[in-house]
């Protein structure tokens, strides 16, 4: 541990039970009792405890030196946030630890504590406070924030009737004037116009510059490109590389294997009122041979299996897939909206949806994709970063040549004619 | 400054940073306040119509009864313990469920978790000292000037805020892992009213249930309201007095521990 480091993390781990009954994570009471009386009857080879455990993080070490601005990165599960909210002190690790060395303070929401009923000035000062502000110095730099946010005129509304730009950007104004010599946000730029995400990218280059320590984690490669030095890639909770920014972001894009299927099963983060659930996905080749990546100019199908807990046949049952790239941007979309249109199910308990590509368009690369679905109009199952998959090249063309990832975003057919123009005299 | 985040280490700055964040305490309160008051039409109104208007359902109870009269006026007898058990109530309600209502703040930000029930105690006790507002009416009203004996009135709304908070850190920490303890309080509160000493005199208690009586810490509380502001009419008992005291502490202690063990996992499980 280097003393100019102002964190230093050392084999950080943290271990979450799972458990496998009932849909929420507290326990009921009942439970608990009836575990109690059942335990003496029950012989302890039965009780499989270990294998519940499950780590959401393992083995993390990094140093962060004064004036960094360090990018964590990785795919959705991989443990980016588990590590923020240790360094944020909301949760204990199980093993390890981290040395900060200054005041801290983490922005892993938007307006964390805002209430809608109170006015803009009433949630300046909640929010100051929650973040760990004083009063005074809420009252100090109240004026800089209310520019900063340029919500002047609605100081006395309250929130609920702000527009959620006006209320993203109060909230972001609060946070912009902490003045701790740690900073460390969650993908909290994800939200709000370009104009406004331009302005909190400046401020963050900002306070970056100014010599305090930044750490940030988001999907979107290219700001983390754009503001950071040094670069975490984190893989299911462990440290694969931990360098430059560039050298980072460049190894996240390389494919990873272990892909052919990802299951749902315990995927956080997911909305929506479970009428269907997804509960895996795998792509299949023509043959039906389960591929671990698509191939540019390809026939391949998306399989999901899809459960209906309720079993009864559903109505308007409409499914979309948003295939975004590595830098965080909409490629295209698989919706049932162009494609066939809604669907509907009879009485069973799961099924199968299947997208078939007759041609992929899609170059060469790293891709993931969310699904949303509703049912009878209803969001029934939201998951925002389902999963992900790769793109090999392929000859989409059939011209023999494999095009790559940076001829652009999509291939698309096209043809050249060359006819002779005869010159005038 | 340095701090050292591991398992189980992060107790060492607990109270220092308690102190810290003594401005949050304080945006808590003040927040439930005025969204409370904000969302109703009659606004403060509220904190004094609530024990008005349970004080004289427990007079009429006690007219129908035929309760002997002991020098003090009914409204006043009443009304001295019914300020105190609606503090407790409501105190002990809003800090069972405070953890569990702060979801968002819980998982998204730091601090020490115990600022939340604290804070709801100290929106329950916002609301007291409004009643004490109709208490002063209801005195001049009736011309019952206090006596010296009001100053003993501060030690025992500490008293009570302080069980409250007890039984409060204990329930607010259970509830996060057991949802069950949502309907215990609402429970403890309706047996509480009943076995308390609001509509009846604790000195109508035979002599062989007083045992049994001065488990319910409330009674020495509210013998000691109705002996501070009655001015010494009605008698004070040290078992339950001092029943009552040992048990705040306890549940304080208790409380206070059990909260602070299982506060570090709050996060992983709400």
């Amino acid at each position: 541990m280097s003393s100019s480091s102002l964190i230093s993390a050392e084999g950080l781990g943290k271990r979450y039970r799972i458990h496998h009954r009932g849909g929420s994570r507290y326990t009921a009471l009942r439970d608990v009792i009836a575990d109690a009386l059942s335990a003496p009857f029950r012989r302890r080879a039965e009780t499989t405890e270990s294998e519940e455990d499950f780590w959401a993080l393992r083995e993390v070490s990094f140093e962060v030196r004064q004036g960094d601005v360090l990018g964590i990165i990785g795919r959705n599960g991989a443990g980016k946030s588990t590590l923020l909210k240790i360094l944020s002190r909301i949760t204990e690790p199980t093993e390890g630890r981290v040395t900060l060395r200054g005041r801290a303070a983490s922005l892993l929401e938007v307006g964390t504590g805002f209430h809608p009923e109170l006015s803009g000035r009433d949630n300046i000062f909640l929010n100051g406070a929650i973040l760990g502000m004083s009063r005074a110095e809420i009252a100090r730099k109240f004026d800089e924030i209310v520019a900063f946010a340029g919500t002047e005129r609605f100081l006395d509304t309250p929130v609920k009737r702000y527009s959620s730009g006006m209320y993203v950007r109060l909230a972001f104004a609060v946070a912009a004037h902490l003045e701790p010599e740690i900073l460390i946000i969650d993908e909290v730029l994800a939200v709000g116009d370009a104009e406004f995400q331009q302005k909190c990218l400046g401020k963050i280059g900002e306070v970056a510059r100014s010599g305090r320590t930044v750490l940030f984690v988001s999907h979107q490669l290219a700001m983390v490109d754009n503001l950071c030095r040094t670069g975490l890639l984190l893989d299911a909770g462990r440290v694969r590389l931990f360098g430059s920014a560039r050298e980072v972001i460049a190894a996240y894009a390389q494919k990873s294997q272990h892909r052919g299927e990802h299951s749902f099963e315990h995927r956080p983060g997911r909305r929506g009122n479970g009428a269907i659930r997804f509960v895996s996905a795998r792509i299949v080749d023509q043959f039906d041979r389960r591929v671990d990546a698509l191939v540019s100019g390809g026939a391949f199908n998306f399989e999901f299996v899809v459960a209906n807990p309720s079993g009864c046949p559903l109505r308007a049952v409409h499914v979309s897939i948003g295939i975004d790239n590595a830098f965080g941007q909409r490629v295209t979309t698989w919706s049932t909206t162009y494609a066939g249109g809604d669907f509907a199910i009879g009485a069973t308990s799961e099924f199968l949806v299947r997208i078939r590509l007759p041609r992929v368009a899609l170059t060469p690369g790293e891709y993931s994709y969310n699904i949303y679905s509703l049912v009878n109009g209803d969001v029934a199952d939201w998951i925002p970063p389902a999963g992900s998959f790769g793109v090999e090249p392929g000859d989409f063309f059939g011209s023999g040549q494999l095009p790559e990832q940076r001829d652009g975003l999509f291939l698309d057919d096209h043809s050249f004619s060359v006819e002779t123009v005869t010159a005038r005299a | 400054m340095e701090l050292v985040i591991a398992s189980g280490l992060a107790s060492a700055n607990y109270w220092r940073d308690v102190w810290r964040y003594r401005e949050l305490l304080y945006f808590l309160a003040w927040r439930d306040l005025a969204v409370r008051y904000k969302q109703t039409a009659i606004g403060v109104a509220w904190a004094l119509l609530r024990p008005a208007l349970t004080m004289m359902v427990f007079v009429l109870f006690r007219r129908l009864m035929g309760a002997e009269r002991g020098g003090v006026p009914d409204v006043l007898f009443v009304l001295a313990a019914v300020l105190p058990w609606q503090f407790f109530a409501n105190a002990l309600g809003d800090a069972s469920t405070s953890v569990i209502n702060n979801t968002n703040l819980v998982s998204k930000v730091y601090f020490p978790r115990l600022l939340i029930p604290l804070a709801a105690v100290a929106t329950a006790f916002i609301d007291f000292l409004i009643t004490l507002t109709l208490l002063g009416a209801v005195m001049l009203w009736l011309g019952f000037p206090p006596t010296w004996t009001l100053i003993a009135l501060p030690p025992f709304i500490a008293l009570t805020a302080a069980l409250a908070t007890g039984i409060g850190f204990c329930i607010a920490a259970l509830n996060v892992k057991f949802r069950d303890f949502r309907y215990v309080v609402p429970f403890i509160i309706q047996v509480g009213l009943f076995i308390s000493p609001i509509a009846f005199s604790s000195a109508n208690m035979p002599d062989r249930w007083l045992p049994l009586y001065a488990m319910n810490p409330l009674v020495g509380i509210i013998d000691g309201f109705r002996w501070a502001i009655l001015g010494g009419v009605t008698p004070i008992d040290p078992l339950t007095l001092g029943s009552s005291i040992a048990i705040t502490a306890a549940t304080l202690v208790m409380g206070t521990w059990y909260f602070r063990r299982v506060e570090r996992g709050f996060a992983d499980v709400i």
